[in-house]
């Protein structure tokens, strides 16, 4: 057989892309992965100016449980890959809240903050809450071959006041949802638990460490890998994928493909193009995010200790594509500063702020308009935040700031490929991450698990579901 | 190949997979396997020692005596 040959070929270097990787590899499998870019993540990786480093995606990591808590999907993921937990080096959230114009929720890495703030704030939704909670707690939400339904349909028949609705929904869409005003119930299943039921942590410096242990795996398990060589072409014959055109112009053949760029851009890699079939699942929600650096932590100023804080003040709370550049009426606060990292801690302060934006306004402006209009919008998120944390004189953020940075749709689109830039993916999910070819595979994003515990259980469960269990 | 060594083998594997095993605590409270690790307790004896097992055969590797059961014979017909 010739060199360029493969069992098993991944196309992008993310989370899930990383983890199937590692499984294929560790039970012999010859496997490559090929990542366009030259840095591993996808959604989720890291970038440097002026020798400051910043995380991109990754405000905190989902699904924290403590050592010892058994059956969820971190200790899975360990167990999958082969990871002693001291090498996440997680350290856990103080606390978040949802903050809306009247109300407001705490939660915390410990499910009874959240209940008895509920069952204080919502007496009347007393019984409607416990019955959710006890549905979310057994429902099977990694079931392959689930038929989706409605998430607003299923809560609404458990909880009738819309504010505790939107309250709830408010954290789960924004760390998931690809879908505009609901979203699919297995999905909001996965992400209750991810936020609420388990909880947030970050390792101190970042999704790097993550990514560090997963190459660090994948190299020792004897994987390959090939950077800023992305796969062109999926040609397809008889049903199957026969060859993958690199970027380079050369080819390369495979029993397995395995996908992770998404639903339809995997659609118009395909030769012939499946172009009606990638328009119709193609997501359209996209986000700005702005991150500010200060000489000192926002605690010291009075910003608290809020590890996260998700906002909205429009009377429902509106998850759709913003009509404008931004929809700067919710999003999400975040202060990477604020975890538990157990003494040790981060040199400078940061504020990250997100809000929902919108593709094409910002794909349609010209360079001068482009820098223009992230400058403005920088100024009015951070307006915009500010209403939902302690008042600080602006003289006080103007001395400690170091420096700032921004991304919007434009770069989400150009660093990862997603077309519209829709960091959560296409709108329709394809659980079993079967396509048209009966080799080819989706795994990531599209396969609709979610979060980044969810991406590596994605490319875990399709490497395991797909390849491995075929013997 | 003896019983005892086999079930030595299988706790190799077992260990592997769930990495923080403590030597202190009976194995089956620390354990949850599920089918998941089945598949990779499976996938291991393929790997380290050449043995297959039929996915019909699963149920037979329910308990660590029923493994050492089964899986003796398929050790000692390999050597």
């Amino acid at each position: 057989m010739k060199e360029s040959h493969y069992d098993a070929v991944i196309i992008g270097a993310g989370m899930s892309g990383l983890a199937a990787g590692i499984r294929l590899a560790h039970f012999g499998k010859k496997v490559c992965i090929f990542e366009r870019h030259n840095a591993p993540g996808g959604l989720n990786s890291f970038y440097s100016i002026a020798g400051r480093k910043y995380d991109v995606g990754l405000h905190a990591m989902t699904n924290f449980v403590p050592p010892g808590v058994k059956g969820t999907p971190l200790g899975k993921l360990l167990r999958q890959l082969r990871i002693d937990r001291e090498e996440f080096a997680l350290c856990p959230q103080k606390r978040s809240r949802v903050a809306f114009r009247d109300c407001e929720l705490q939660f915390t890495n410990d499910f009874a903050i959240l209940d008895a703030e509920v069952a204080a704030k919502f007496p009347h939704e007393a019984d409607g809450w416990r019955s959710l909670v006890q549905l979310v707690r057994t429902y099977d939400d990694v079931a392959l071959d689930a038929k989706p339904v409605s998430a607003r349909e299923i809560v609404g028949q458990h909880l009738r006041d819309p504010l505790l609705i939107d309250l709830l929904f408010c954290p789960v869409m924004y760390y998931g949802s690809a879908q505009e005003r609901d979203m699919e119930f297995g999905q909001f299943v996965i992400m209750f638990k991810a936020l609420y039921l388990e909880g947030f942590a970050r390792p101190l410096d970042g999704v790097r460490v993550i990514l560090r242990v997963l190459l660090e795996k994948y190299r020792q398990a004897g994987g390959e890998r090939r950077m800023k060589c992305g796969v062109a072409r999926i040609v397809e014959r008889e049903g199957r994928v026969a060859a993958l055109q690199l970027d380079d112009g050369s080819e390369v053949t495979a029993d397995h493909v395995i996908s992770s760029i998404g639903y339809p851009e995997t659609m118009r890699a395909c030769e012939p193009s499946h172009q009606a079939e990638a328009e119709a699942n193609t997501g359209a929600l996209s986000f700005v995010e702005t991150i500010s650096v200060f000489r000192q932590p926002p605690a010291a100023w009075g910003w608290g200790d809020d590890t996260i804080v998700f906002f909205n003040d429009s009377d429902r709370f509106d998850y759709t594509r913003a009509a404008d550049l931004v929809d700067p009426r919710s999003g999400v606060i975040c202060f990477p500063n604020n975890f538990d990292y157990a003494g040790e801690g981060l040199a400078e302060g940061f504020l990250r702020v997100t809000c929902l934006a919108n593709y094409e306004k910002w794909a349609g402006l010209a360079e001068p308009e482009y820098q223009a209009a992230k400058a403005a919008w920088l100024q009015n998120m951070q307006r915009g935040a500010r209403r939902f944390l302690p008042p600080v004189e602006d003289t006080v953020l103007a001395e400690n700031l170091v420096t700032t940075d921004m991304f919007t749709p434009r770069t989400v689109r150009k660093f990862t490929g997603h077309l519209n830039g829709a960091i959560y993916g296409a709108p329709h999910k394809v659980k079993d991450g079967r396509t048209h070819l009966s080799n080819l595979y989706l795994c990531g994003t599209d396969q609709g698990f979610l979060g980044i515990i969810g991406a590596m259980l994605s490319g875990i469960s399709m490497a395991n579901y797909h390849i491995l269990q075929k013997g | 190949m003896t019983k005892e060594e086999c079930r030595k083998l299988v706790i190799d594997i077992i260990s592997d997979i769930v990495t923080t095993v403590k030597p202190d605590v009976r194995l089956r409270d620390q354990l949850q396997l599920d089918s998941m690790d089945f598949l990779d307790i499976v996938m291991e004896l393929r790997k380290r020692h050449g043995i297959e097992v039929p996915e019909a055969d699963y149920m037979q590797l329910a308990s660590l005596d029923s493994c050492a059961e089964y899986l003796t014979p398929k050790f000692q017909a390999k050597a």
